[in-house]
């Protein structure tokens, strides 16, 4: 394990990092999220599965407030983050830096290569000097396998490259938390592989991981929790082996028939 | 039709032109910067200065250039405000220097308005997913601008952008009526010098026409070049 991956060793693993109480979202007059209750320890890779349009997105991208909550409180690492009378001060955009988000589109910045990608951010948010943040980049690259791409153009890199990079990129900024939003969605096939498996080295360094997928054989692999979401609320929760093993609930199980 | 007045004149529209040009490049110059900041606040989430570049815009927008030219031009002396004359840039003008700078003015708080807009397109026509992986790294929202959405729309008006430069060298004739030296006032002064009340303005506007072809054109090259490197 390298000292660019290690998490930050604030917290001790199993302690609470992120908690949800109440969580709702509307877009319009249609509620997306119902009231979503949920912990998430250090350390634990929580995979959250269901059917299209269930909210299991929303719920991910209201975590770092990329949708705004309508009600409800998020806690993060002590804080909460729902609090408005922080963000003046710029709380906001420092809860963030400490989660790291990879999306389904990989959402690189084209008008940069790929190292100017991960450094961005390092120097621009943290202050972190030029030759440090590209030592932490290239070694990231390395463990990737992509070095050969460091200035490349976003636009020559395939799918799963770019996601590859896109991961790189939030790592960099040593989050505590990763969020990944259906991840693999929008790749070939044949690029999946490669995906998952920087993911799962990332899970066996310990990180802190809430991955929205529909991979279910990653899910039942690597989640240490399964998260079953319908319709805007959590229907059921458990180990791998609980959830795809002997599923509780009805819809559970009418999913789980459908895509495995 | 006789056009023997250009072996005496030819000099005059040499003299206009590069005035038109002058007035022109400057007044882009102006409304570029006026239009950036205009477009910041147009997409940004400030509703005092969202209110206030939108004010602008549309009332720049709604009334006529010929107005706006008499408000500067007379408006501006008639409360005190005199642009500082500079007797060696008069020299080189061959005209007024505080004049000259009232049509740029004009010019360059008319265009803004217009500038604006297109930075406002090309900002909006930048996939929200940009802005969300920036924010998701802890990037500010003017952080998020500056470094991930303004490099990237720059690129995609450069051609609009282009095309206004070419709308202003147009337009800016119009400054013609305060007495500016341009193109227009020195094909006028032809007109006036030779009873011929027509020639003239032919020459007039395809010396016009000779300023903003090659410019529509190299606009057109760098356009595909920019798309090739896509």
């Amino acid at each position: 394990m390298t000292d660019a991956m290690t998490p930050s060793p604030a917290r001790a693993k199993g302690e609470e990092i992120i908690r949800v109480c109440g969580l709702k979202k509307n877009f319009g007059k249609l509620a997306v999220l119902k009231g979503i209750d949920e912990r998430v320890s250090t350390g634990e890779v929580l995979v959250v599965i269901g059917p299209s349009g269930s909210g299991k997105s929303t719920f991910l991208r209201c975590l770092n407030l990329l949708e705004m909550p309508t009600a409800g409180k998020i806690f993060f690492d002590g804080f909460e983050i729902t609090d408005k009378k922080g963000w003046k001060r710029g709380s906001l955009d420092a809860h963030r830096r400490d989660m790291g988000m990879v999306f389904q589109h990989f959402n690189l910045f084209p008008h940069m290569t790929v190292l100017e990608n991960i450094i961005l951010a390092p120097m621009k948010v943290k202050g972190v000097p030029r030759a440090e943040a590209e030592r932490l980049a290239r070694e990231l690259l390395d463990r990737v396998g992509l070095t050969e791409k460091t200035d490349a153009h976003p636009a020559q890199l395939s799918g799963g490259q770019k996601q590859r990079i896109a991961i790189v990129r939030a790592l960099a900024m040593k989050p505590k938390v990763m969020l990944f939003d259906e991840p693999t969605s929008a790749l070939d096939p044949e690029m999946v592989g490669e995906v998952l498996s920087v993911m799962r080295d990332l899970a066996r360094d310990g990180m802190t991981m809430a991955v929205v997928t529909h991979e279910m054989r990653f899910a039942r692999e690597v989640a240490s929790r399964v998260l079953f979401m319908d319709e805007g609320v959590i229907l059921e929760s458990g180990t791998p082996v609980e959830v795809f093993g002997n599923p509780k609930n009805a819809r559970t199980k009418e999913f789980l028939a459908k895509v495995t | 039709m006789n056009f023997t007045f250009l072996s005496k004149y030819w000099t005059y529209y040499l003299i206009g032109a590069k005035n038109t040009i002058l007035l022109a490049l400057l007044a882009v110059v102006i409304g570029v910067l006026i239009g950036m900041l205009l477009a910041i606040g147009r997409v940004g989430k400030n509703r005092a200065l969202k209110f206030l570049a939108t004010a602008y815009v549309e009332f720049i927008r709604g009334t006529p250039l010929l107005v706006q030219l008499f408000i500067i031009y007379y408006g501006l002396q008639a409360i005190g405000i005199r642009f500082p004359d500079s007797p060696i840039a008069s020299r080189i003008l061959g005209i007024n220097f505080a004049d000259f700078m009232a049509g740029v003015i004009t010019m360059g708080i008319n265009s803004g308005a217009y500038v604006c807009e297109i930075f406002r397109a090309g900002i909006q026509s930048i996939d929200k997913g940009q802005t969300e992986a920036a924010r998701s790294l802890g990037l500010s929202q003017t952080r998020t601008l500056v470094y991930v959405v303004i490099p990237q729309a720059i690129r995609n008006v450069l051609p609009a952008l282009g095309n206004e430069f070419v709308v202003v060298i147009k337009e800016s004739s119009i400054v013609s009526i305060i007495g500016i030296a341009d193109l227009m006032y020195k094909a006028n002064t032809v007109r006036g010098n030779t009873f011929q009340p027509f020639e003239p303005l032919l020459v007039a506007a395809l010396v016009y026409f000779l300023l903003t072809f090659p410019l529509s054109k190299l606009l057109a090259r760098i356009e595909k070049r920019m798309r090739e490197n896509d």
